[in-house]
């Protein structure tokens, strides 16, 4: 029998039609059809406009018969398109009063919130036609994509190693060797890198659609131009970003995605997504009508009293998150890309604005957090919040987590800067932040702490250790931009250095610094380049910097192999031994009768650290007993801190009975002797203690 | 160059298209057709020899996932000398999983 409910019941100039579902929103497929539904809680009337692809006016414009809407949302079925051949998009009516945060224009033709992908930004950098009177417009998009046996991999989090990169940066330097340099496909090509380096997870910053050519300008100092180059400013939530992807230019961003992901999950890696849901790319009362402002400003913005923008995000606007419409179509886009793309993770940007509420106060129990993280379809999806805003709220172990909800743990990235570069005091500090900082989340477990020293808004590693100062000239901001307190420490030379004496200095801090992430309880996260010293020549604010500020240089792998060997044997180590991997803190007490208890500390002498605030040193040792809370057995670790300008000797803790201490790391070591292969650590001759050289630290494996 | 698509039904019940032009969302309904037809004649194989085929857009693609799906998992699809352009926006969207690539048909 033939579908009765399939056939058109009305006619607007010879485009057949019929009253829509207003579920789901946005544009799906339906026999013999497209549903188009989108909702305004203030819009007295809405027109469709389709285009065909590429052309300046709409083919047709449909007003959406009265008959048509139920409650706020329009609804309708369009019969006999060519959806390969379609772009549409949608015009409001409805007041204009920006004191009451009204802002409606029927002139201006809107993107659909819910696009499933967008053209207009198709292929990166290529300057657009601003004559367009419907610069970002929405397609249809196919769920036809075949994940064979895939799903996301639900690696437990203790046992994540995040690499945060940029799908341009990553392979878009002339040097990556890829077909496709600077997009999904081109990553797909650098798999076997990954694979090498040890990472089991990549932390993509912005992929959903947006603007390079936002607020792009010249630069003063260089006469580069200038672009929204990271991507922290969304144009449409669902739909991947066109320019990012090899195949844009054809449409193809979903497929070549989602490609990406299948192949990143049969190499055992996950996808975590930058998600910047605290405000789009539409800038204040001067910016642009793409979306949101001409569909229904007063619900999608946060606005004063008197009806302008709040500017939470130090962008502009920020969107009204605990809104109850805007939280669902947050929600409704998680579950989108975990269901529809397979995402592993969201990182959520400027996070804590999501639990400010339509004023800007913060809520105590924020309504979105809580949805997201009970929520059924992402209740394996790894959550992690940034959590502070650019309004001043700074909510660093104090996030609202609900059990799920991780956090960049900004207070471990500044105290192990700190400690890198030898101010005193700090062994206190340290000691929470490697036992995955059980004074900051006590309740929540070390796995709430992502551990970073570097990550994309600061120094690299490289320039961590080379400059004392930010050098962003060429933002074209005199300077001003970007973080004064870095925790910086140039080595005794600001920029590149033809000492041998500083550069194995600041080889060897980029080691310590690497040790100390990857035996660190809670999750480690490593910035793309760090393991090959990248460097943004002292940059520490590139989002507009399409160059080799952000590329990374693949030449580097040659050049640097000593240190990202350095890495990847880390990753293996950390990966090798459940004792760095705990869910539950660590207790410094021995409750399973092993003799020792889980974490003991150390300084110069054994079961002496100095806690003092002139200590510049740190030791300490797990017992393999209590790995995993006891439930495995591991090799016993000791690892030592000198961050001292003196050498310093360690006493050494004794071993049970038929154990010895053998050699990890000890980055005062020329290389190679500077790390060992997992499961080939030499014995060490002196089983009674260590000589540490200045600044260096020492793992040893007791088994 | 106009797309034109040309099959013959083997004897061992293979299906053979040879695909010539630009394969973009206009003619992708030949495309499609031919499809259907290969498979109202339960065709075992499905044999697309893409040697003169210059371009496949989005459109071109929906109708090999429409293959595989009208065909059935148990019919393999080969896709045979695809040019360099074609061959990336098969393998950049990974569709190459699901077909058998070749220079030259040799049944597997």
């Amino acid at each position: 029998m033939e579908r009765v409910d399939a056939y058109p019941t009305h006619e607007y100039q010879g485009f057949k039609l019929r009253p829509g579902k207003p579920f789901p929103f946005g544009a799906t497929f339906v026999p013999g059809g497209v549903n188009f539904s989108i909702y305004s809680s203030h819009a007295t009337s809405c027109t469709l406009a389709l285009f065909n692809k590429g052309e300046a006016q709409p083919k047709i414009e449909i007003p959406f018969p009265d008959e048509f809407r139920i409650g706020d949302v329009f609804a309708m079925t369009v019969f006999g398109l060519d959806y390969e051949n379609i772009e549409y998009g949608y015009r409001m009516e409805g007041p204009f009063d920006p004191q009451q945060g009204h802002r409606f224009d029927p002139s201006k033709i809107l993107l659909d919130p819910y696009a499933k992908a967008i053209s207009g930004r198709d292929v990166w950098g290529k300057p657009p036609n601003w004559e367009n009177i419907f610069p970002h417009r929405s397609l249809l998009v196919f769920d036809d994509f075949d994940w064979d046996d895939d799903r996301p991999l639900e690696i437990p989090m203790e046992d994540l190693v995040i690499y945060e990169m940029h799908v341009r940066s990553f392979t878009r330097h002339p040097s990556s060797g890829v077909k496709f340099p600077g997009t999904f496909a081109g990553i797909r090509q650098k798999l076997p890198y990954l694979k090498e380096l040890g990472v089991n997870c990549i932390e993509l910053m912005p992929i959903y659609e947006f603007d390079e050519f936002e607020n792009s300008r010249t630069s003063p100092e260089t006469g580069e131009t200038l672009m929204n180059y990271w991507g922290y400013s969304t144009v449409g939530f669902f739909a991947p970003k066109s320019g990012l992807a090899a195949t844009g230019k054809l449409g193809m961003q979903v497929d070549e995605l989602k490609a990406l992901v299948k192949d990143l999950h049969r190499n055992g890696i996950e996808v975590f997504l930058d998600v910047v849901f605290n405000h789009t790319a539409e800038g204040n009362e001067n910016g642009p009508y793409i979306s949101f402002k001409g569909i229904d400003n007063k619900t999608y913005y946060m606005l004063t009293p008197e009806g302008y923008y709040f500017n939470f995000s130090g962008t502009g606007n920020t969107l009204n998150c605990n809104n109850p419409v805007v939280r669902n179509i947050v929600l409704d886009c998680l579950r989108y890309w975990a269901s529809e793309y397979h995402i592993d993770g969201f990182r959520f940007d400027l996070a804590s604005i999501l639990g400010r509420d339509p004023l800007g106060y913060p809520l105590s129990n924020p309504p979105l957090l809580e949805s997201l993280a009970f929520d059924p379809i992402l209740a394996k999806c790894k959550l992690i919040a940034e959590a502070w805003d650019a309004g001043g709220l700074y909510q660093v172990g104090s996030f609202p987590a609900y059990g799920r909800w991780a956090e960049w743990n900004g207070k471990y990235r500044d105290g192990l800067r700190r400690f890198l570069k030898g101010e005193p005091g700090l062994a206190g500090d340290i000691a929470q932040r490697l036992q995955g900082s059980p004074d900051l989340y006590a309740s929540r477990g070390p796995t709430a702490s992502i551990n970073f020293i570097t990550c994309h808004d600061g120094f690299t590693l490289y320039d961590l250790v080379s400059y004392n100062d930010k050098h962003n000239e060429a933002n074209g901001e005199g300077n001003r931009d970007g973080a004064n307190d870095n925790d910086s420490w140039n080595c005794g030379w600001e920029g590149p250095s033809t000492d041998p004496g500083i550069n194995s200095m600041r080889i060897r801090q980029m080691k310590n610094a690497a040790a100390m992430l990857l035996v660190s309880q809670g999750v480690p996260m490593i910035l793309m380049g760090d393991e090959v010293a990248r460097t943004q020549n002292g940059n520490n604010n590139t989002y507009c910097q399409d160059n080799s500020l952000n590329w990374l240089d693949w030449n580097l792998m040659n050049s640097q192999s000593e240190l990202f060997r350095f890495f990847k044997n880390c990753i293996k180590f950390r990966l090798a031994h459940p004792v760095f991997r705990n869910r539950w803190h660590l207790s410094n007490q021995d409750r399973i009768g092993s003799g020792y208890a889980d974490i003991s500390w150390h300084g110069t002498q054994a079961w002496n650290a100095d806690w003092s605030g002139s200590s510049r040193l740190l030791a300490f040792m797990l017992n393999g007993k209590h790995a995993r809370g006891g439930m495995v057995e591991d090799d016993d670790i000791y690892m030592a801190m000198n961050m001292h300008w003196d050498s310093q000797w360690f006493e050494l803790p004794r071993l049970p009975e038929g154990k010895n201490w053998h050699v990890f790391a000890n980055t005062s070591a020329p290389s190679p002797e500077d790390v060992w292969e997992t499961g080939h650590e030499p014995l060490l001759e002196n089983q009674n203690g260590i000589l540490l050289g200045d600044r260096s630290v020492v793992i040893l494996v007791g088994k | 160059m106009a797309f034109s698509v040309t099959s013959k039904i083997l004897e061992d019940g293979t299906a053979e298209l040879s695909l010539v032009g630009e394969l973009d969302a206009s003619v992708a309904n030949e495309f499609k057709v031919a499809v259907e037809k290969a498979a109202a004649e339960k065709a075992k194989k499905l044999v697309l020899n893409m040697k003169d085929l210059e371009f496949m857009s989005s459109a071109g693609l929906r109708v090999l996932v429409f293959a595989k799906q009208k065909m059935g998992s148990d019919v393999d699809i080969y896709v045979i000398a695809a040019q360099e352009a074609v061959r990336d926006t098969i393998e950049m969207t990974g569709f190459h999983h699901s077909v058998i690539m070749q220079d030259e048909y040799s049944a597997i």
